[in-house]
């Protein structure tokens, strides 16, 4: 199931990139697992999203502030930090989603692939269409497997094979082989982490170029969270993935980048407005952030 | 929270059943209540037996009187104990399809307007206003049927009389209309916005989302309201007894452009005594038997609406 190269080291030893894939030198302290990194040198990967200062508001409310990073091809990149900390909002920027909340705006720039995302010109419909969205609740439609899978090419006029293309998405979401003879049953009648990836192969069927995952393992059992993560890893050689997860262990074994995000409080208004705090590889956010912030959150002192 | 502190009980030192027991008074009291709750529960099945009751009895005197072949004849003229039950079904069904025929467009589009595309705002002011057009009394809809519907549209588009069927039934569905349109409305409201994000997430418009994914999620409780709609035409009274002529009887028809009478308004006739039934042999027990027929259709249709309601509820 998993890619040879990516072994899941879900030990408690940290391996430092520095390493030359052999013992790693001990990091000691209630420090996390960090997925082994293979070394290979730094390439320069291209960006795919562009976050140049944005700031989200809901009316006046400005619910997360100034945040500037860099989304890279074929990654993974996570998003964590405490609850109501703007994960989620910052997520939904980047296919639009927050457009669909009255009075909800951003301010900065998003750029995707080195257009503004947010230019008037641009059409939220066709932004959906190449970064699809895994939920945090399994939202499959009720209607057949089939139909679930289908839905997104149909609405957007596919014209190929429907079944081909209905085969490989659910081939791609690791799930063809439980639902191959019951295509026609309903997708809620699945289990809760058959649902999810039915709504993983549900995105994958518009060809999308980046999935956003929203907590996507937060309502499965630690079985099917493991088979969702495995997937990812296999994902990201298609397609770039950003995710936001409540579950700190998750993004040390998933992702390649981290953002810490968390909430401050205003003293006098007592807004509450998310905010980036430290943004890097994520072995460097496990085992050596730079935010004092950050070492809290990750070594389970805060949140 | 002052100077209030809960003491842990002593742990099971000397605990005994009596100490858990259930005490008499208690038991008693809640017993009586019990008992008056379930009588009042009873009143109202009590009712409806009674109504039965009545229904049949009365259905019963009129079969075991009336000559079978006078249910089968021209027109229905209890005065002249022609009880043609073919003319004030047909009535019936052309009024209905009239009515629905203007409230499931008006019906449903305005509760896809109200749960997908209106504003929170827009659908604090509308949601009141439709419940509002809920209440209008049958009688003011009969004379607006009458006075306007009848002359400005029956009588300048389809060529027909001051009363009709079609005025009638047109007025009906404008008072059914906010019926369909809140029942269908909470069905389409009820679909989880997961499905929607879901939806949009995959690039979906509004109308493919709404076509697609709610609609299609909502369909029982839309056909529920429909059929709501259907079983509150048929029983309509007011609005036909005014608006649809043939007070005094009826020829069978099936044209919307024609006076006609339906079962409801068949009923009024006779038991406001307008048909003049006093002294006739079977007019008045015939008002039984029709009651029982409508009794019959409309509980057909409610139990085919609950049971979609309740299919509603199951999917999510």
């Amino acid at each position: 199931m998993s890619e040879s190269g990516d072994p899941m080291d879900v030990t408690n030893r940290v391996q430092l990139p520095e390493s030359e894939g052999g013992q790693a030198e001990h990091e000691q302290g209630p420090r996390l697992a960090v997925r082994q990194s293979r070394d290979e040198p730094e390439v320069q990967r291209e960006v795919v999203f562009d976050v140049r200062d944005v700031s989200n508001y809901y009316g006046d409310f400005r619910a997360v502030r100034n945040v500037t990073l860099p989304v890279f091809r074929n990654e993974i990149t996570a998003l964590i930090g405490p609850s109501g900390c703007g994960k989620t909002t910052f997520l939904r920027n980047l296919n639009r989603m927050n457009d669909l909340i009255e009075g909800a705006r951003i301010e900065g720039e998003l750029l995707y692939h080195g257009v503004d995302l947010y230019d008037p010109q641009v059409d939220p419909v066709e932004v959906r269409r190449r970064i699809g969205m895994v939920f945090q609740k399994p939202n499959p439609f009720p209607k057949s497997i089939y139909d679930n899978v289908a839905f997104g090419p149909r609405i957007a006029g596919f014209t190929g094979n429907m079944d081909d293309l209905v085969e490989e998405s659910l081939h791609r979401a690791a799930l063809w082989d439980e639902v191959k003879d019951k295509l026609k049953e309903s997708g809620m009648a699945l289990s809760g982490g058959q649902q999810q990836r039915l709504c993983i192969a549900r995105a994958i069927a518009t060809r999308p170029d980046v999935i956003l995952m929203d907590e996507p393992c937060s309502a499965l059992d630690p079985i099917a969270t493991q088979r969702i993560e495995d997937l990812m890893l296999e994902l990201k050689h298609r397609y770039s993935i950003v995710i936001v997860t409540h579950n700190m262990q998750q993004a040390a074994r998933v992702s390649d980048r981290t953002a810490f995000f968390t909430v401050e409080v205003h003293e006098d208004s007592g807004q509450r407005t998310g905010t980036v705090v430290e943004y890097d590889k994520t072995e460097t956010i496990f085992t050596n952030p730079s935010d004092k912030r950050t070492e809290d959150y990750v070594t389970g002192r805060f949140g | 929270m002052a100077g209030v502190s809960i003491e842990a009980r002593p742990a099971g030192t000397s605990l005994s059943v009596s100490d858990l027991r259930l005490k008499m008074g208690r038991r008693r009291r809640e017993g009586v209540v019990r008992r008056v709750f379930f009588a009042a529960a009873l009143v109202s099945v009590l009712i409806n037996v009674l109504i039965v009751v009545t229904l049949f009895d009365g259905t019963w005197d009129f079969l075991s009187r009336v000559e079978l072949r006078l249910l089968w004849t021209d027109g229905w003229f209890p005065r002249r104990d022609m009880y043609d039950i073919r003319t004030i079904v047909a009535g019936t069904m052309v009024v209905a399809v009239v009515a629905m025929v203007v409230a499931t467009p008006l019906g449903l589009g305005a509760a896809v307007y109200l749960a997908e595309y209106a504003s929170r705002r827009a659908r604090r002011w509308l949601k009141p206003i439709l419940e509002v057009l809920a209440g209008i009394p049958s009688v003011v809809m009969g004379f607006f049927a009458l006075i306007w519907i009848s002359p400005n549209i029956m009588q300048s588009f389809f060529d027909a009389g001051l009363f009709s069927l079609g005025a009638a039934g047109i007025g009906v569905g404008i008072l059914i209309t906010p019926l369909v349109a809140s029942v269908a409305e909470d069905a389409m409201f009820a679909v989880p916005g997961s499905l929607r994000e879901a939806s949009y997430g995959l690039g979906a418009r509004k109308r493919a989302t709404t076509i697609r994914v709610v609609f299609p999620a909502a369909v029982s409780g839309i056909v529920a309201a429909l059929i709501l709609g259907i079983s509150r035409a048929i029983g309509e009274t007011l609005v036909v007894a005014i608006a649809a002529g043939g007070t005094g009887g009826s020829l069978f028809t099936i044209d919307p452009r024609q006076q006609g009478q339906t079962m409801t308004a068949a009923m009024t006739a006779l038991a406001t005594g307008s048909d003049q039934v006093k002294g006739a042999t079977l007019a008045f027990p015939s008002l039984f038997f029709v009651g029982a027929l409508l009794f019959f259709m409309t509980l057909g249709l409610n139990v085919m609406s609950e049971r979609f309601v309740r299919r509603v509820r199951k999917s999510y």
